[in-house]
C-alpha cells in the first residue's frame, strides 16, 4: 500500500461518487446516514477521549487501577463506547516496559478512545516493521529507548483493542486533568512516541 | 489467507512516513464518502467484519498493496455489494439503477446510523467448552494453508509462544468469513523476537491474539 495519499488518481474520487449515486438511487442508503457517520469519526470521536482516560489515569490511583483491570467497562462510564472499542484493553508504559500497538492484517484500532488511524499507522512501511524492529520504527518516530527498556509490541488481529498509556512526564506535579490531557498525544497513545513533555505547552 | 495484507516481517517498504498530529482524519472527500458508504452499507446486515475483511484480502497481491487503504475499502464494498446481489457487475460499470433492489432491507437513516456506532457489536460470546490452555502453557502456532479468511498471520505460524493472557470466547474470524459465526477461546500469547526472526533480531516482545484452534500445547509438537 503507497503511503502517498496526496496524488491520488481523480479516477478513483469519480468511482467512489459513482457508486454512492448509484447506492442513492437503488435506495440502499441514506444520504443523512452517510453525513452522520463522516460527522461522528471527523469531529466528535477522536484521540481527545483517549487523552482524557489518561490523564484521569495519572491523577486518580483508583481510576488508573479500573482502566488497567477492565477498559471497556471504565471507558463506557466516561461515555466512550461504540464501534471498534467494544473489547478495549489499556496497557501501561513504565520505565521498564514500553508497550507498541500495530495491525499486520489489517488496520485495527480503537475507535472510540482515538478516532480513525493515521495514514502511517495503516501503511505496509509501519505494519510490516512493527513486529519485525520495532526499535528501528521508534528511531523514525525520533523515540530511543535504553538498551534495558523491555519493546513490547501488541499485534491486532482479534477484536481486542489496545490503547497505550503513557508515562507521566516528569514536571508535570501538581497539574490538572484539563492540563494534562493536553500532552497525551495520539502517537504517545499508540506507543511510537512518549508523552509531551510539559514545556510544550502552556500549563 | 497469505494475500498482500499479510504484512508482518515483510520486508522492502522503506521507512515509515509519519504524519503531524494534526493531519486531518480525512485526505480528500472521496474518502470520506467511501468511509461513510463502507460503514452504511455494513448495517445493510448482508454481510460481517470478517466477511468485509475477506473481500479487500482477496484482491491481487500487486492490486492491495498498489492501491490507498480507502482504494482497498472501496474495491472490497464493489465485490461486496456484488456478491450480496445488491447491485449487479452492469449497474456498477454503467453507474445506473436497472431496477430497485429486491431485498427488504432496512436502510438507516442518520439517527439510526448514530444508535448504530455507539451501540457497537460485541465479538464475545458464552460457550460451554473450557479453555484448553491455562495462562503460563507453552503452545505452538499449527501452519495452515488456506485461502479462507484467518487471522493467523504468516509470521507466527510454525512458531513457539507463552500464553499470557485469556480474552473469554470471541467469534472465530475463520468461520465467520463464511457465515458461520462459532466462537472458540481467544489468548494472548507471546513470542520472543529470535523465536519469530532468529538470532540476529533486535530483542523484544510480540503478543498476539490467538484463538484456540490455531494452537497446540508445544509439548505436542503442534499435532
Amino acid at each position: 500500500m503507497t503511503s502517498d495519499h496526496s496524488h491520488l488518481p481523480s479516477e478513483t474520487a469519480l468511482r467512489a461518487k459513482a457508486l454512492e449515486s448509484l447506492l442513492v438511487e437503488k435506495g440502499l442508503v441514506k444520504p443523512e446516514a452517510l453525513d452522520a457517520i463522516v460527522e461522528t469519526y471527523q469531529d466528535k470521536v477522536g484521540p481527545q477521549n483517549g487523552a482524557h482516560l489518561v490523564a484521569l489515569a495519572w491523577t486518580d490511583p483508583e481510576f488508573r487501577r479500573r482502566l488497567l483491570a477492565d477498559a471497556s467497562d471504565t471507558a463506557a462510564e466516561m461515555g466512550y463506547f461504540g464501534r471498534q472499542g467494544e473489547h478495549l484493553k489499556a496497557i501501561e508504559n513504565t520505565p521498564e516496559v514500553h508497550n507498541l500497538v500495530v495491525c499486520t492484517l489489517c488496520s485495527c484500532y480503537p475507535w472510540t478512545v482515538l478516532g480513525l488511524p493515521p495514514v502511517w499507522y495503516k501503511s505496509a512501511p509501519y505494519r510490516s516493521r512493527a513486529v519485525s524492529e520495532p526499535r528501528s520504527v521508534l528511531d523514525e518516530f525520533g523515540t530511543e529507548l535504553p538498551e534495558n527498556v523491555t519493546v513490547r509490541v501488541w499485534d491486532s488481529t482479534s477484536e481486542m483493542r489496545y490503547l497505550v498509556v503513557p508515562m507521566r512526564p516528569a514536571g508535570t506535579e501538581g497539574w490538572s486533568v484539563e492540563q494534562l490531557r493536553k500532552l497525551v498525544t495520539r502517537n504517545s497513545m499508540i506507543g511510537v512516541e512518549p508523552a509531551l513533555p510539559p514545556e510544550q505547552v502552556a500549563p | 489467507m497469505r494475500g498482500g495484507h499479510d504484512l508482518g516481517g515483510r520486508q522492502g517498504f522503506g521507512p515509515v512516513d509519519p504524519e503531524p498530529e494534526q493531519e486531518p482524519v480525512f485526505h480528500d472527500d472521496w474518502e470520506r464518502r467511501v468511509f461513510a458508504m463502507t460503514l452504511a452499507t455494513g448495517m445493510l446486515g448482508q454481510w460481517n467484519i470478517d466477511q468485509s475483511r475477506h473481500a479487500r484480502e482477496r484482491q491481487h497481491p500487486v492490486a492491495y498493496l498498489e492501491q490507498s487503504y480507502y482504494e482497498n475499502w472501496l474495491a472490497g464494498m464493489e465485490r461486496l455489494l456484488i456478491e450480496a446481489g445488491l447491485i449487479s457487475e452492469e449497474e456498477l460499470r454503467s453507474g445506473t439503477a436497472e431496477a430497485k433492489c429486491g431485498k427488504d432491507l432496512r436502510i438507516p437513516d442518520a439517527e439510526a446510523a448514530r444508535k448504530i456506532l455507539t451501540s457497537g457489536g460485541p465479538a464475545a460470546r458464552e460457550i460451554e467448552a473450557p479453555p484448553r490452555f491455562a495462562v503460563g502453557s507453552e503452545v505452538f502456532v499449527r501452519r495452515r494453508h488456506t485461502s479462507g479468511h484467518t487471522r493467523a498471520p504468516d509470521y507466527v505460524q510454525g512458531c513457539r509462544g507463552l500464553v499470557r493472557g485469556k480474552h473469554g470466547a470471541h467469534v472465530f474470524p475463520d468461520t465467520n468469513s463464511s457465515g458461520d459465526p462459532q466462537a472458540h477461546h481467544l489468548y494472548s500469547v507471546e513470542f520472543s523476537s529470535r523465536e519469530l526472526w532468529g538470532g540476529d533480531a533486535e530483542s523484544f516482545e510480540v503478543l498476539i491474539d490467538l484463538w484456540e484452534p490455531y494452537l497446540a500445547l508445544a509439548d505436542d509438537n503442534g499435532a
